[in-house]
């Protein structure tokens, strides 16, 4: 398809290479060597973490685990539609294809991100290899505005389609037809929350609590807290001797760490405004907490309609429980990642599975909320986008 | 309790900040008390803020509503049926409009107000006025936006009130020239909207051989900057090129917001805008909401002594500035002078969920 406003940064007209088994060699090779291309990258740090994704002892160990134990194959054409406003996501996305066996193309951000320009860099100049030339053909990167026709031709090629980028996003592409074969991942809006133990947080040496406030810091302001996986809610365990010293000591910590924290004038007022809104619905803030425009915490009386309650920029909603269980009741198919601290992992598994819970699909400590894995929002996306051979 | 009167018939820049401040703390606190007990998203947020109205507070301590409130709700501090007039912001087509509501009190306060502190500049008597402007804004009454507001409010303070331009926003010089001819030698108001003069007016005479005797015209103008730093013209170059098309050298700005219409502050002949007995400003750190000093740029607070009707006497607005001095401007006006750099440059959020943005 030729069209003034589809550009390629990769490849040309839509890939065509015969599928190939998951982790293939050629593939886990490939991204190998972007991983080294890509590592000199010191001043993107998400181009970094990428590359350090990509590295040979990590894909090596995800395919020891992936296993041998079934026969299977890529489905053949993936095509990927990656959000805008996280610069390195598309990458990800492109390695998920590649890994289970995929031709891919992947529509990058509108937005002219530097990484997107790196990363496509990297891959042409690999692709110019001769060890590489069977990848040849099976890579597009596309960029182009909103538009149905090229996201339909696309879509009508494809055997796979993974759309990412909320709620609005994936109703529009599903307007779009897939083969009646293809599948689809989505990955929609999603509404993520912590639970810290308050009096485990008392325990900790000073510095200690600074690794721990710096780790919240990477989950939320990082992304200025818009990403599925940040948190807007925390959940204070207090147990009976319950005391808010853990939570403020918390606080202030986390203030220590987000000084570095570019708060932009409009974002301040974005968050003002914001807080003033909540403030006049009817939500039952008990009280309301301001650290400067850093940190604001609204102390939540009941946990009612919460998930619709999303903090930006560092606004962050609070309740205290006796027992992580008082959460079980809120808890709906949209709740993601649980970041967690001072609460042991068998007691959280036991939380979902005993509450029989239709949400949460990642429990990592906190720290690793943004931390993307081949297992996301409840998929295996390698097996999603990989066919079984019955034999 | 404070009352609209007390500083109605007192000279606009005649107070020095310090007798000023003793007034304001007083009047916030009654116009807050006065809000508070009759808007109830008002309340919510006051006490939501951990504002405690009943101790003593000093100007700088009074909460503020973020100026994007005022889009997203309807703020009253009066029963709906004492409503006379809500005006809009003016918004491009889909963007929310700010909507304030009018009494009749607070309306007859902007009118009393907008006259102390125009006839400052002015003089008292009315003067023969040039509107560049089109009479077709004026046509639907209901709704008031930012620019019909503007133009009406001023209007009051001319007389022989004429429209420069046309339907087509086109210069209408057989107009203009007839209402040259019939005020010879008078002193004349030009009012407008600072881009529909740069585009409709100067630019036009600019390219046209015509050439328009203002030599003794008053220009007025307001409205914001943004299309024009685009085109970088500031406050100097503005006033240089109408000189060169009509001769007109008396020309001030005025920085207002339809959200606090009637306390405008006026620039003055040094080039610095002012407070005046109606209002004050205070420049903020986004960081904090922690005050500027003096000549440090921050957010841009207004505070308004005339609504009544609705909650906004004291604004946070979405404009960067600085304070200039207090009680010290050159053109002897007392109380604190300002410059406003212009709105908050936008800046994108990250996050994950925009994919197949809108166009």
């Amino acid at each position: 398809m030729k069209k003034d406003n589809l550009f390629y940064l990769v490849g040309e007209g839509v890939p065509n290479r015969r599928p190939t088994r998951p982790y293939s060699d050629t593939a886990c090779s490939f991204l190998a060597a972007m991983s080294e291309l890509l590592l000199t990258h010191r001043e993107f740090p998400d181009v970094v973490s990428f590359a350090f994704f990509c590295r040979r002892a990590n894909i090596t160990r995800l395919k020891a685990e992936f296993g041998s134990s079934e026969v299977r194959l890529g489905r053949g054409l993936a095509f990927h539609i990656t959000p805008s406003n996280i610069p390195i996501n598309f990458a990800f996305s492109l390695v998920y294809g590649m890994l289970s066996g995929n031709s891919n193309v992947v529509r990058v951000p509108t937005k002219l991100w530097p990484q997107v320009d790196i990363v496509c860099g990297a891959i042409n100049s690999l692709l110019e290899r001769p060890e590489f030339s069977e990848l040849d053909g099976g890579i597009a990167m596309v960029r182009y505005e909103r538009d149905d026709e090229v996201t339909r031709h696309f879509s009508e090629r494809c055997d796979a389609r993974v759309v990412w980028g909320g709620d609005e996003t994936v109703r529009a592409i599903r307007c779009i037809p897939i083969p009646p074969r293809a599948i689809e991942i989505s990955f929609a809006d999603r509404y993520s929350f912590c639970v810290i133990d308050e009096d485990a947080i008392m325990k900790l040496s000073d510095a200690a609590i600074a690794r721990v406030a710096d780790g919240f810091y990477n989950d939320t302001y990082l992304v200025d807290q818009n990403a599925c996986s940040s948190p807007s809610l925390i959940v204070w365990l207090g147990g009976a001797r319950r005391s808010p010293e853990g939570r403020e000591r918390f606080w202030r910590s986390v203030e220590q760490s987000a000084r570095k924290y570019d708060l932009a004038p409009i974002h301040a007022m974005d968050k003002y405004s914001m807080l003033c809104d909540f403030l006049t619905q009817d939500l039952g803030v008990e009280s309301v907490a301001r650290h400067g425009n850093l940190i604001y915490r609204l102390k939540l009386a009941s946990l009612n309609d919460v998930e619709n309650l999303r903090g930006k920029f560092g606004v962050f909603f609070e309740y205290e429980a006796d027992d992580i269980g008082e959460i079980a009741p809120h808890v709906t198919s949209k709740w993601q990642t649980l970041t967690y601290f001072g609460v042991e992992k068998d007691t959280l598994a036991r939380f979902v599975t005993d509450n029989s819970l239709t949400g949460i699909d990642r429990m990592v400590p906190i720290g690793s909320a943004l931390d993307i894995g081949v297992v996301w929002d409840g998929y295996d996306i390698i097996r999603t986008l990989s066919r079984v051979v019955w034999i | 309790m404070f009352q609209f009167e007390e500083i109605a018939s007192l000279p606009p820049f005649s107070l020095a900040q310090r007798d000023k401040e003793a007034l304001f703390e007083r009047a916030m606190t009654d116009l807050t008390l006065h809000h508070l007990e009759r808007c109830m998203d008002y309340k919510k947020i006051v006490q939501g803020l951990g504002f405690d109205p009943k101790s003593s507070h000093g100007v700088l301590d009074f909460p503020f509503l973020p100026v994007r409130l005022f889009k997203s709700h309807e703020l009253l501090s009066t029963d709906r049926s004492e409503i006379v007039k809500t005006m809009t912001s003016s918004g491009t087509t889909g963007q929310r409009v700010s909507k304030i509501f009018l009494d009749r009190e607070t309306s007859a306060r902007q009118t009393k107000a907008l006259a102390r502190i125009a006839s400052d500049f002015l003089g008292g008597r009315r003067m023969p006025m040039l509107v560049i402007d089109s009479s077709d804004l004026l046509k639907n009454r209901s709704m008031f936006s930012a620019r019909g507001a503007g133009i009406l409010g001023f209007s009051m303070l001319g007389r022989d009130v004429t429209y420069a331009l046309d339907g087509e926003m086109k210069l209408n010089f057989d107009a203009v020239e007839d209402f040259l001819d019939r005020h010879r030698d008078e002193n004349i108001l030009l009012f407008g909207f600072t881009f529909m003069i740069w585009e409709h007016f100067y630019k036009t005479l600019a390219k046209s051989a015509r050439r328009l005797p203002i030599e003794n015209g008053i220009v007025i103008h307001g409205g914001g900057w943004k299309k024009m730093r685009d085109e970088a013209v500031d406050s100097a170059s503005f006033r240089e090129a109408l000189r060169s098309v009509c001769g007109a050298s008396r020309v001030h700005n005025y920085y207002g917001m339809v959200e606090q219409t009637g306390s405008i502050f006026m620039e003055c002949e040094e080039g610095r805008l002012h407070c005046s007995i109606f209002s004050d400003v205070i420049v903020r750190n986004h960081m904090d909401f922690s005050p500027c000093r003096t000549g440090e740029d921050g957010l841009i607070q207004v505070i308004s002594l005339l609504p009544g009707s609705y909650p906004g006497h004291s604004i946070l607005t979405e404009d960067t500035g600085c304070i200039t001095g207090i009680d010290d401007c050159p053109c002897g006006r007392l109380g604190r002078t300002f410059t406003v750099r212009g709105r908050i440059a936008q800046a994108e959020a990250r996050g994950c969920s925009d994919t197949y943005e809108k166009r």
